[in-house]
């Protein structure tokens, strides 16, 4: 393999990017405004939750309850009727609707135990969850204070100091910026190799390489390194300016290590968009692909919900994509400021990842160039 | 012979230029074109020829002047809607305005529909030109696999089809082999016989078809030398020839390097060693042999022809003496030794040129030069001389900074024969080098060759189509049908056959391997109602203006086939995505299992272990070997080994017991904060249970005052499973990304590949070639959804509670707005890449996280938020959860429905704003 012929190779390969204006537009928004959107766009925690309350008592601690629930973790609450419940929640208008039943205060009281109801419209995944938590916590609240005017100290006084690390308020805003960062990156990566590479072909310029005296492997590295490089300046100006600087996330570590991550990550998803080019006979069916692969990388790498809630299987199976070591090697650097003493074995699956799929590919490409 | 009596000029051009960027191609012409006979456009490559022709056509947008064309302005649409259907334009380039999947035959059909054509008209049509220009036979073969001539005739076939009154020919016969083009001619005289009134203007590279035409217009750098009949401009000149003319017509610094070619004959003591050798080589494809046993023995320095009607297997040679195919049988030989593709030493000693522009278009002149230079290992040093001395031969000094898109096809193929010469090879291999090149350049060209093998003893093995150059090689071979007929020196062919030239010789050659007798394939397949009769009437239909119905389904139709062509891709938008509703149904979940933590138990009794265990015995958390200390723990946190840490302090159980306030301290590792959020809740939870349950054991039935439940009930989705919350959502979001991904190259592969130029010159309208693109995929997107709704219901065995038709309802809606979204972004865009990145950006992100598929769109900020509402994935989803889960109906759902009925006329309307139906 000749390194100047690979040179010289990358290099035009970095001149073709400058000659499209419109995909250098969008590369710049991909890394920009697009992350800064994402970020800004997802609520900080749970936000503006819809809810409805039935209330049937019409007693100091419904009215209490009531008032506990304001902006900005709820909307203030509709106050409806039984009947209305049942179509709100089928038309999506409210989250969850809270049912206080006649008689609440007065049974609470006496120790009979009452039932309140909370209904969760389900479909709603993630409000459903984390917001079923805090209205029940809500709730008890209101209900063990109004107690404590009523009754005799009958609680162990055991509390519960709970605090978030790395990111105290869970500003999900942060972590949906690397996230974004992580998908661009990956998405920017495959295209332009595979893309670049059937665009040779339909413009017959691949043969004319052949008749000359470069390998297939300087021609795959040359796409590889040329490409990896406009994505990795793009994913660290997007780190500075965008992550860092515009939307203020406070990164724990070594933005260069995470740099060198990314190289590693890139190793492998360019290859893999080498892979799926010989793959795909026309560009269409490179765009099918494209859309096939990438979308499980960016569901199931846990940079949308957390691996651990995902099937066994899918966890086994997710951890040969090399999404899923960047994103827990991405998290470890930039919010727990963690070293490469902790991060290396996410290097090293990077790197036997990022081998196999070179190899394999290089593989593909020869035969491709038959 | 200028026809006087006709009512005017066809073409009227006043005061006309053009620029692209900073080159200017036409500087103020002005010309009529007198109408009814046979304008021909000659000058040298890159004077204007092809912008002028594709203003007159009406694919360019006019930057100044005026262009009259049929008694109105080009420049007006709705002139150019009236005129199209009366003028056919045919581009430069082999079948650049065909679409290679389809057969030669849905070619030109295509078109016949466009015009309006019934099914009876067109095939007689398309019979009768096939039959005239001998494709017949190829009329089922894709036009991506004909040869470069064929292409021409079925580009040509396609143009005639409508009857114009105006033929535009951008160098129609570049590239045709002579009997080809000798039946091209015959045929545009046989029609112009049957329909006198039509005016043909035909850019031409060869001066002896220019002889014949009646008027001619010699251009020069972007202006009009002169105008007149070829007698006219013979004795103005005073030249013997055309092409001596059109050199006397020339400026003087452009004529002072020409000279007649002559190549001294090759020395009888000259180098015997053989440089190239075939040996019984023969290709198959498939059943088809495209080289059938072809043998010979190329000595070093000889220049070696080969001729052959188009598609005759000789660029199928070239690639496998150059090691691009491998032979089925026999052996090829270079340099003694056999061809061997890995072999890059060879490499260093042959030069290729292929016969379509192979050169990267994003590259500037020189920058192809240089990369190639450097490629072949030429010394840093010598690359700046070599290319200055490349050139200055090829004439390339004035455009070494121009992308070769930006330039005539001459001086492509005079750029890509310099890239082919640059590291001084001892071979060179040139596939029809000189097709759209022009006279002088070709003269300039063929010195080079003979001084490379006269001086530098260089062998060349050269194909052409031009007798005057076969004429100039040491020996010709003849090919015809994937078989050697003659090889010999060019006099001795023409003695054997007893013929005048050269080029009689070779027609009569192949039309003894045809076995037909001359003159035939014009006359035998004429049809029975006689050319005349049938085709006195134009027969379209009158069409309507602005949307014609059969315009768009000739659209659907053609787009349909191509999608049938590539089974491929429709199985792969159906299999994939069901695979991928499976894979994101069951992976996506929000209920979080299996948390890590651990515990740095500093009181270590009874009391505390009954809480650690709390947590531990649950099925959301697994617990880690115990805390040692703070170190330790912001160790683990740091690496995401333990996902919470609890610090329980010495005292607390006594303390607890005691009644005494005591806290207990938990972290969550924040990083992730959708997790961290169900952590919290769990915690807290169980905390809660845990107080609950030491205030009954500590107090007895008094805690049971002031206590109550709390009955959560998850409605839709009583068990939580993540396939049943997902599915429905996932549902909207592949309907999305794949119809549209489609939508969007099946318009911006008609730009990069050429043949969107029959949109901007055919009567057809933005609406009709948007929607008659869209309606296939709309089809596919449907039947995509069919099969995702199946596979849901009857597979995943989502439960399916609400009314089916209105989903299938919402679901054509979705469809049409999808596909409308691609249609609209590939309105922008030029190339593939960008649009395959444009619309994963424009499709992916928003859907997953603006569309309400994890967090509700009502909960979002910002411009998300904004993006949410008005992105129509977000009212799609709420339909397909209602009615999959919810029970609901098109009552309940009218809601979600009135904005995607509000999307499909905008992004229609959008569509045909942004489309550009004229090249700028």
């Amino acid at each position: 393999m000749s390194m100047a012929n690979v040179l010289k190779l990358g290099i035009k390969e970095l001149r073709r990017l400058m000659r499209d204006p419109v995909l250098l537009v969008l590369i710049v928004y991909a890394f920009s405004l697009a992350i800064y959107t994402a970020a800004k766009a997802m609520p900080e925690t749970l936000n503006q939750a819809a809810i409805a309350i039935v209330d049937e008592d019409q007693s100091p601690v419904s009215s209490r309850i009531i008032t506990a629930f304001y902006p900005p973790y709820f909307v203030p609450p509709h106050l409806i009727t039984a009947q209305e419940m049942d179509s709100r929640l089928d038309a999506g208008t409210d989250t969850f609707a809270l049912n206080i039943p006649p008689d609440f205060q007065r049974d609470l009281l006496a120790g009979r135990v009452p039932t309140i109801q909370l209904n969760v419209d389900a479909t709603r995944m993630s409000q459903a969850f984390s917001g079923g938590g805090y209205v029940q916590s809500i709730v008890t609240s209101e209900i063990s204070e109004f107690l404590d005017r009523h009754r005799s100290q009958a609680t162990v006084p055991v509390a519960l100091n709970l605090r978030a690390r790395f990111n105290q308020e869970l500003n999900k805003g942060w972590f949906g910026a690397i996230s974004n960062v992580i998908s661009s990156v990956t998405m920017l990566s495959i295209i332009l190799t595979g893309a670049a590479l059937i665009r040779e072909r339909e413009h017959g310029t691949i043969e004319h390489l052949l008749v000359m005296p470069v390998t297939p492997t300087e021609i795959m590295v040359s796409k590889i390194w040329s490409m990896a490089l406009v994505v990795l300046l793009a994913s660290g100006f997007a780190l500075v300016f965008v992550v860092k600087g515009a939307l203020a996330v406070p990164v724990q570590g070594s933005i260069l290590l995470f740099l060198a991550g990314a190289a590693l990550h890139l190793f492998a998803t360019t290859s893999l968009g080498i892979f799926l080019a010989t793959v795909a006979g026309s560009m269409p069916q490179f765009g099918l692909l494209l859309m096939l692969v990438l979308l499980p990388l960016q569901v199931l790498s846990g940079g949308v919900t957390p691996r651990e809630s995902m099937p066994e299987v899918i966890q086994t199976i997710m951890l040969a994509a090399p999404n899923t070591h960047f994103m827990m090697l991405s998290q470890s650097i930039l919010f727990r400021g963690a070293g490469l003493g902790v991060v290396w074995p996410q290097f090293l699956a990077l790197f036997l990842i990022g081998l196999v799929l070179f190899r394999f590919s290089l593989h593909r490409f020869r035969s491709f160039l038959r | 012979m200028i026809p006087a009596g006709e009512a005017g000029p066809v073409v009227r051009v006043q005061g006309v230029g053009l620029s692209y960027g900073k080159t200017r191609a036409l500087r103020d012409v002005t010309l009529d074109v007198p109408a009814g006979c046979m304008v021909g456009l000659i000058g040298p490559d890159g004077v204007g020829k092809s912008s002028l022709l594709s203003l007159i056509a009406g694919a360019r947008v006019l930057q100044s002047g005026r262009v009259a064309v049929l008694g109105g302005d080009i420049a007006d649409a709705r002139h150019r809607q009236a005129a199209f259907p009366r003028i056919a334009y045919m581009p430069q380039g082999l079948g650049k305005n065909l679409y290679p999947t389809l057969s030669v035959f849905e070619n030109i059909d295509f078109f016949g529909r466009l015009f309006g054509h019934d099914r009876a008209e067109r095939e007689r049509r398309i019979q009768e030109l096939l039959a005239r220009t001998g494709m017949s036979a190829f009329s089922d073969r894709p036009a991506g696999k004909l040869s470069g001539g064929m292409k021409q005739k079925t580009s040509l076939c396609c143009s005639l089809i409508h009857d114009p009154d105006l033929l535009i020919l951008d160098e129609p016969t570049t590239g045709v082999d002579p009997l080809s083009r000798r039946q091209f001619w015959q045929l545009i005289d046989d029609i112009r016989r049957d329909r006198p009134g039509m005016s043909v203007i035909v850019a031409t590279a060869y001066m002896e078809e220019a002889a014949r035409f009646d008027w001619l217009v010699a251009m020069n750098d972007g202006q009009v030398l002169a105008t007149g009949a070829p007698d006219a401009l013979l004795q103005q000149t005073g030249a013997a020839s055309l092409d001596a003319a059109f050199i006397a017509l020339l400026p003087e610094t452009a004529r002072k390097d020409h000279h007649e070619v002559v190549i001294p004959p090759r020395p009888a003591t000259a180098d015997q060693d053989i440089a190239i050798e075939a040996r019984g080589v023969t290709v198959r494809f498939g059943d088809f042999t495209a080289v059938d046993n072809v043998s010979f023995r190329i000595p070093r320095g000889e220049i070696f022809g080969f001729l052959g009607s188009n598609g005759c297997g000789k660029t199928t040679t070239m690639k496998v003496l150059t090691g691009l195919l491998p032979a089925s049988e026999g052996t090829a030989r270079l340099f003694g030794a056999e061809v061997d593709p890995d072999d890059i030493a060879v490499r260093r000693r042959v030069g290729y040129m292929s016969q379509a522009f192979s050169l990267y278009t994003e590259l500037t002149v020189r920058q192809n030069l240089q990369l190639h230079a450097e490629l072949f290992g030429i010394a840093a040093g010598a690359i700046g001389p070599r290319i200055a001395e490349l050139a200055g031969r090829f004439d390339l000094t004035e455009v070494m900074d121009t992308l070769p898109d930006a330039l005539p096809l001459g001086i492509r193929q005079r750029l890509s024969l310099a890239v082919a010469l640059i590291h001084s090879p001892e071979i060179l291999i040139l596939d029809e080098p000189t097709s759209g090149v022009d006279p002088v350049a070709r003269d300039g060209f063929w010195q080079i060759l003979s001084d490379l093998s006269r001086k530098d003893n260089v062998t060349i093995f050269v194909s052409t189509h031009f007798m005057n150059e076969a004429e100039l090689c040491d020996r010709i071979s003849l090919m015809h049908a994937g078989k050697v007929l003659v090889s010999d020196t060019p006099a001795a062919i023409v003695q054997s056959r007893g013929a005048g030239t050269l080029e009689q010789a070779f027609v009569a050659c192949l039309e003894e391997a045809i076995g037909t007798p001359p003159e035939a394939p014009a006359a035998a397949p004429a049809p029975p109602a006689g050319p005349a009769a049938g085709r006195a009437p134009p027969a379209p239909a009158p069409a309507r203006r602005f949307f014609d119905l059969r315009r768009m389904l000739a659209y659907t139709r053609r787009e349909a086939l191509e999608l049938r062509r590539d089974p491929i891709r429709a199985t792969l938008a159906i299999i994939g995505s069901v695979l991928l509703m499976f894979v994101i149904g069951y992976g996506v979940n929000m209920d979080v299992e299996d948390l890590s933590f651990a515990v740095l138990d500093r009181d270590d009794t009874t009391v505390s272990r009954d809480y650690v265990l709390q947590l531990s015995g649950s099925r959301y958390f697994t617990e880690q070997p115990p805390i040692t200390d703070y170190d330790d723990m912001d160790r683990r946190m740091r690496n995401g080994e333990i996902s919470l840490a609890i610090e329980i302090p010495p005292g607390f159980g006594r303390d607890a017991t005691r009644g005494r306030a005591v806290e207990i301290a938990a972290w969550i590792d924040g990083a992730m904060p959708t997790r961290a959020e169900t952590v919290r809740g769990y915690v807290q939870g169980m905390h809660a249970a845990w107080l609950t349950q030491k205030s009954r054991e500590l107090y007895g039935d008094a805690a049971t005052q002031g206590n109550f439940q709390l009955a959560l009930r998850y409605r839709y989705n009583p068990d939580v499973q993540s396939l049943v919350a997902m599915v429905p959502a996932v549902i909207p979001l592949l309907l999305l990304m794949i119809p549209a991904m489609l939508a969007v190259l099946s318009v911006v592969r008609e730009k990069e590949l050429g043949s969107i130029i029959n949109f901007y010159v055919t009567p057809v309208s933005r609406a009709e070639f948007l929607l008659g693109k869209q309606m296939p995929y709309i089809a596919l997107a449907f039947l995509n959804f069919l099969m995702l709704a199946a596979f849901a219901v009857f597979v995943f065995r989502v439960p399916f509670t609400g009314s089916f038709a209105t989903l299938v309802a919402a679901a054509l809606l979705y469809s049409f707005i999808t596909t409308g979204m691609g249609l609209v972004i590939s309105t922008f865009i030029d190339s593939q890449i960008a649009a395959l990145f444009a619309t994963a950006l424009i499709t992916l992100i928003p859907a997953v996280q603006y569309s309400g598929l994890i967090d509700p769109v009502s909960s979002l900020q910002g411009l998300g938020a904004f993006i949410g509402r008005i992105y129509p994935t977000t009212y799609f989803v709420t339909i397909t959860r209602g009615t999959f889960s919810k029970g609901l109906d098109f009552a309940d759902l009218a809601g979600a429905f009135l904005p995607l009925l509000i999307a499909v006329p905008v992004l229609l309307g959008a569509g045909v704003l942004f489309l550009k139906k004229q090249a700028s």
